[in-house]
């Protein structure tokens, strides 16, 4: 199965982020497909590479880079919501790209599940 | 279609909506709404009066990291990240009452 | 688009707006799936009908009224606008309320107007 992600709210304030990591992790683990993750209002937050969390705590956006290197994830950052919150490519973490909203309505009609985490 | 529930019913009217919306399928509860699973709490009535229509399932994780991991009520179903992801391929679409 | 796929999308709109973004940003969502061609529904539930309350004045908090927007959707081929009875009802609004043409459903043809859908977007 070929899934498409979508994240609505930032990390470490919401659990979104988490569970939608959590979600994708186990789907590639299940031999499946994760085939983009949608950044979309505040989950555009999870792109900025200045995210600096204490040493014991997860490191959500290292995790999202590692897995887009690791298994082809195509990490897309809404680029309307990330202008307003000031994300813009130099600050942006490797492994994420910033585009339209159109790689939204692609997801949806290219995966066969499209699954949001959101608040 | 698989439902996802987010919040807790105690504060929030996702799971409510969702009840009086939805009309079959899945339930999946995660994150605060797993509080509306377990044992004792106001909501229990409501939803185990929902169980006729729809089949209800708890992500087992989000449960045990609030601490109510053995507070679970009768006839929900426990599940992974991995029966999270099956859930969404044996619906055919789902849908996160947010 | 890589191909000419199109299908079913559903705009779920549970939030008031102002209050936070989420329905300001769901109208950019759905402009943006009626212009690659997708079959479009926006469904209002909850406090998501006060998106489409007539008479929204926001001069006096300095953000701007998008609901004219609303009444922009017509121009998109964005055609399909639900709205729940009994949400309409527990809010003391009647369609007169609404600043655009709605079709109001009870809550199991919500309902079974959702299972039908291969795509559903939620804010």
């Amino acid at each position: 199965m070929k899934f498409g992600i979508v994240v609505n709210e930032g990390p470490y304030q919401h659990q979104a982020s988490d569970s939608a990591y959590l979600f994708a992790k186990a789907a590639i683990a299940k031999g499946h497909e994760v085939w983009r993750v949608f950044f979309y209002h505040d989950g555009v937050n999870n792109a900025s590479k200045l995210t600096a969390p204490p040493q014991d705590d997860r490191h959500i956006v290292n995790r999202w880079t590692k897995l887009a290197e690791e298994h082809k994830v195509d990490l897309v950052v809404c680029v309307a919501a990330a202008l307003r919150r000031g994300i813009q490519e130099e600050n942006l973490a490797a492994g994420f790209r910033i585009s339209g909203l159109g790689q939204l309505v692609e997801a949806g009609t290219q995966c066969d599940r499209l699954i949001t985490f959101g608040d | 279609m698989l439902h996802i529930i987010n919040k807790s019913p105690l504060s929030n009217s996702s799971l409510e909506s969702c009840l009086r919306v939805a009309v079959s399928g899945d339930i999946l509860l995660t994150e605060d709404a797993v509080y509306a699973a377990t044992s004792g709490n106001a909501f229990e009535a409501k939803l185990r009066e929902a169980m006729g229509r729809f089949k209800v399932y708890v992500l087992q994780p989000d449960l045990d990291a609030r601490g109510l991991g053995d507070r679970l009520m009768a006839g929900v179903t426990s599940v992974d990240h991995g029966g999270f992801v099956d859930l969404t391929i044996s619906n055919n679409s789902c849908q996160s009452w947010l | 688009m890589s191909d000419a796929t199109v299908k079913k999308f559903m705009f779920v709109n549970r939030k008031a707006p102002y209050g936070t973004i989420y329905a300001l940003e769901s109208l950019e969502v759905v402009l943006i799936t009626a212009a690659f061609d997708q079959d479009v529904s926006l469904v209002f539930l909850d406090d998501g009908v006060y998106q489409l309350k007539k008479g929204q004045q926001t001069k006096g908090i300095e953000i701007k009224n998008f609901s004219p927007t609303y009444r922009a959707l017509e121009g998109y081929d964005v055609e399909k606008l639900y709205v729940e009875r009994e949400s309409l009802e527990a809010r003391g609004l009647t369609e007169e309320d609404l600043l655009v043409d709605v079709v109001v459903l009870g809550r199991a043809e919500m309902g079974a107007l959702m299972d039908e859908q291969d795509v559903v977007l939620s804010f």
